[in-house]
């Protein structure tokens, strides 16, 4: 039988993080689910990247690497951070708060704008957006540097209560009106940064924000009801208040780490799939005074959670992440860690440079017939691969269990670890007609080795491994 | 004018990273053309010339000979307002046909929307390459995306033939019996068996493949070939898509050599992709749009070129009336965008022509608006 407590913990670490293997899992079983979720909540607490021995491979991570380059560095860290919470939540933000490489075209802008992720993306939402509302990369990518006292740009004003905050409404009643977005936009004038633009000759540097007070609207604005001569700081203060921005925080928690909700512009008007849920996280939301922590950590105890096991579809980052973990590969930068990383470009998730400011569609917009052939021959390539520690840890714990086991042991083995997946009954009688098919299941053997990396290949090929 | 009794067929060749169209068509008797580029300029004498004015790059001679035929419509100083010199954005803009903002549906996408709106054929569209490009993307549009024609299909990775077919025949039954199980499962399920009977048919495309042409061992070669042979298999695919190699036209530096590579290849893949299907007798109702995202700046910078604007696009076919459109844009300095090629065509007129005057389809609503088309079909 499956045992319960592993199979949370493999929920859990998926979740909140890209999976593990199974001795992992099995030590986190032993050690508790609150104190795991404990440690995940305290990424301070663990060691963070060796960054010296990285740079020692990539030369070009210190500073200049292009867009590959820099989805690689990211990649890289989200297999081996040992805080597997922060890379997640920085993936988390990276597709909300978005910034495209298609229009900032320096990626170790968006590098800093990731660390901002890291450093504050489990902290204040007050906080986060103050410093969103700074972050360079954010300013040159929705123009607030275009927008002037006597010419506003609204993309930015727009985008922050549209996108970033308030969504366009709930309940099916609009959160702000046009003029909200125009007051907002002039509150922001004389938010800019310094030029980050000449290409040559000595290629880019960072850029950083600057306020030019010459440059601001003095006049009063009224902006969601409140009226004062606000500053951008006013603006982000006034809409942390608001029960949009706390419904629009719980709901995307909610659809990132708890089950695929309808794509956001659908939410206006689809309620959530799970009313007492987000509720929950609303509370905590106004209770925390608006601590991402905090909610996580109701989030994450909470039962919606524990029953929301295999709820979601992998995005493209998750399962080749994921798969890596699995299989214990890509421990040190490589060779061969650009093609690896190039495999979630394929998948659809091109990071860094998402198509629109809307992010990418998630859930089952994730697959279609090709990135799905993608996804099953890159999974099954790995997993099929015996010569891959994680792979051949699993082995191996087999051939500790006897000389001998049976078609249902092999079977259930398997899925227990690859993170304690269940199949439907058809599936999984049609992988045991497969097992039986070739007769007595003996382990230690050249041939079991094959006959393993074959079962785990069947069952990544599934429509339920799809699933997280 | 013969009744064309076949479906019509779009390929289309994406040239990555801003094919320089000065040094593609070349102004060779404009003293301005020598003036902007003292380094990277193709000799006058070795040019190809079309007329008095312009001729192409002399790494072009196979296509010439296509133009020569009648078979080449030259569309020159295609773009749009306002352009965009990032490779992304401006890619994007082509893809989508939404240069004011940002699109996430591509302008193919919606056409084989149209072209199949019951998804009724799962190789009604048919990429070349690794990841989908937007052009092709579209909610609830499946296109079958081949990294390796010979290759292709689900589980790959087993070598073994007896285990793969195995495993591929489990894979069928355990996707089978989700379909009715919610509708996300549903999809998903669909979405599998899609996959699997698209790999299936395409399998056959290569086993029943003969020619006598042989095309290069370069990644355009191949994939213009593999468009051949999924053409030839009669799989009713009515758009082909492929891509050079990322941002391979991307010629900032050493642009000469670099660049002469770049067209001895894809000129000969055009040109062997032609004669590929007029020996099977399967050239008249194919038409080939070769592209890129922008042009490259008038002015060189030493040893190459930077982003610019203005680009030259073709369109190669039976069906298309050869010859030379639009102005060639001035370099004259004070009718330069920014030291850039003044467009004079939009890309959505050419689209337009292709859309309803080729494949038999309202422009419109594809293209975001009307456009004015050109006569070159």
């Amino acid at each position: 039988m499956v045992n319960q407590e592993f199979a949370l913990m493999a929920h859990l670490m998926r979740r909140a993080g890209f999976g593990a293997p199974f001795e992992e899992l099995e030590a986190r079983t032993a050690k508790g689910y609150e104190a795991t979720v404990e440690e995940l909540l305290q990424p301070d607490k663990q060691p963070d990247m060796e960054r010296d021995i990285m740079m020692r491979y990539k030369t070009e991570w210190v500073s200049q690497a292009g867009l590959e380059g820099q989805q690689e560095e990211w990649t890289y860290q989200m297999i081996n951070s040992k805080r597997p919470l922060q890379e997640k939540i920085a993936l988390f933000w990276h597709g909300i708060l978005v910034t495209g490489h298609a229009k900032c075209e320096y990626p170790r802008q968006q590098q800093l704008e990731l660390n901002m992720f890291r450093t504050v993306g489990m902290g204040n939402f007050r906080e986060l957006l103050q410093a969103l509302s700074k972050d360079p990369a954010m300013v040159f990518y929705l123009d607030n540097c275009m927008s002037h006292k006597d010419a506003i740009n609204e993309n930015w004003g727009r985008e922050l209560l549209e996108l970033f905050s308030l969504g366009v409404g709930m309940d099916g009643e609009q959160n702000y009106s046009e003029d909200d977005v125009k007051e907002a936009a002039r509150a922001f004038t004389g938010w800019t940064v310094t030029n980050s633009i000449p290409r040559y000759p000595y290629g880019k540097y960072e850029a950083s924000f600057i306020y030019d007070p010459s440059d601001h609207d003095e006049a009063n604005k009224t902006f969601l009801g409140e009226t004062g001569n606000f500053n951008g700081e006013d603006i982000v203060d006034i809409i942390v208040k608001q029960p949009g921005t706390a419904r629009f925080v719980a709901r995307h928690l909610y659809n990132f780490f708890v089950a695929d909700e309808p794509q956001v512009p659908a939410w206006k008007d689809t309620p959530p799939r799970d009313i007492e849920a987000i509720k929950m996280l609303e509370e905590e939301y106004f209770r925390s005074n608006y601590d991402i922590s905090s909610m996580l950590r109701v989030l994450f105890n909470s039962n919606f959670f524990k029953n929301s096991r295999f709820e979601k579809v992998k995005s493209p980052t998750e399962t080749v992440v994921g798969t890596m973990r699995l299989v214990g590969d890509y421990t040190t930068p490589k060779l061969g860690l650009n093609a690896l990383t190039l495999n979630i470009r394929y998948m659809g998730q091109d990071l860094l440079n998402p198509p629109t400011v809307e992010g990418w569609h998630t859930g089952k917009e994730w697959i279609d017939s090709g990135t799905l052939v993608e996804r099953i021959n890159f999974t099954a390539d790995q997993v099929g691969n015996t010569d891959l520690p994680g792979v051949k840890n699993i082995i191996e714990r087999f051939n500790s269990e006897g000389s001998t086991i049976s078609h249902e042991q092999f079977i259930s083995g398997c899925l227990e670890m690859l993170g304690a997946y269940e199949l439907t009954p058809e599936t999984h009688s049609q992988l045991m007609e497969m097992a039986q098919s070739e007769g007595e299941v003996k382990t230690g053997t050249p041939e079991f080795e094959t006959r393993v990396g074959q079962m785990l290949q069947s069952i990544v090929a599934t429509t339920e491994y799809l699933f997280a | 004018m013969t009744v064309n009794k076949k479906d019509p067929v779009l390929a289309v060749l994406q040239l990555s990273g801003g094919n320089d169209a000065l040094n593609t068509l070349i102004p060779y008797n404009d003293p301005l053309y020598i003036d902007n580029r003292p380094n990277v300029r193709v000799p006058q004498d070795s040019v190809l010339p079309l007329n008095d004015q312009v001729g192409l790059n002399p790494a072009m001679a196979p296509l010439k000979k296509l133009y020569d035929d009648g078979k080449v419509a030259v569309i020159q100083g295609i773009g749009y307002p306002s352009p965009s010199r990032s490779h992304f954005r401006s890619m994007d803009i082509w893809h989508t046909c939404e240069p004011d903002k940002v699109g996430d549906e591509g302008w193919l996408g919606r056409a084989i929307r149209d072209l199949d709106p019951n998804k009724e054929n799962v190789l009604t569209a048919v990429n070349f390459g690794r990841g989908l490009p937007r052009a092709l993307a579209a909610p609830g549009v499946p296109v079958a995306s081949v990294g390796d024609l010979e290759t292709y299909g689900v589980l790959t990775g087993i070598d073994n033939d007896t285990q793969r077919a195995k495993a591929l025949d489990v894979f069928s039954r355990v996707y089978s019996p989700m379909i009715g199980k919610g509708p996300v499962v549903d999809y998903l399920a669909q979405t599998g068996l899609d996959a699997l009977k698209g790999a299936d048919i395409l399998s056959s495309a290569v086993e029943n493949y003969s020619s006598t042409i042989e095309y290069g061992g370069d990644v355009v070669g191949q994939y213009m070939m593999n468009m051949a042979q999924t053409h030839l298999a009669g799989f009713g695919t009515k758009i082909l898509y492929t891509t050079a190699p990322y941002n391979s036209f991307d010629t900032h530096a050493g642009e000469l050599a670099n660049h002469t590579k770049l067209w001895t290849e894809t000129s000969r893949a055009i040109s062997d992709f032609y004669d590929d299907l007029k020996e099977h007798n399967a050239s008249d109702n194919v038409v080939l749009l070769v592209f890129s995202e922008f042009g490259r700046r008038v002015h060189d910078n030493g040893s190459g070129t930077d982003h610019g604007s203005g680009g030259v696009t073709f369109v190669i076919g039976d069906s298309v009336k050869g010859g030379l459109y639009g102005e060639y844009p001035s370099l004259e300095e004070n009718k330069l965008l920014e030291g850039d090629l003044h467009f004079n065509n939009d890309f959505r007129s050419l689209y337009s022509s292709l859309l309803e005057d080729w494949m038999d389809l309202d422009a419109k609503p594809i293209v975001n608006g009307s456009f004015e088309k050109m006569a070159l079909l």
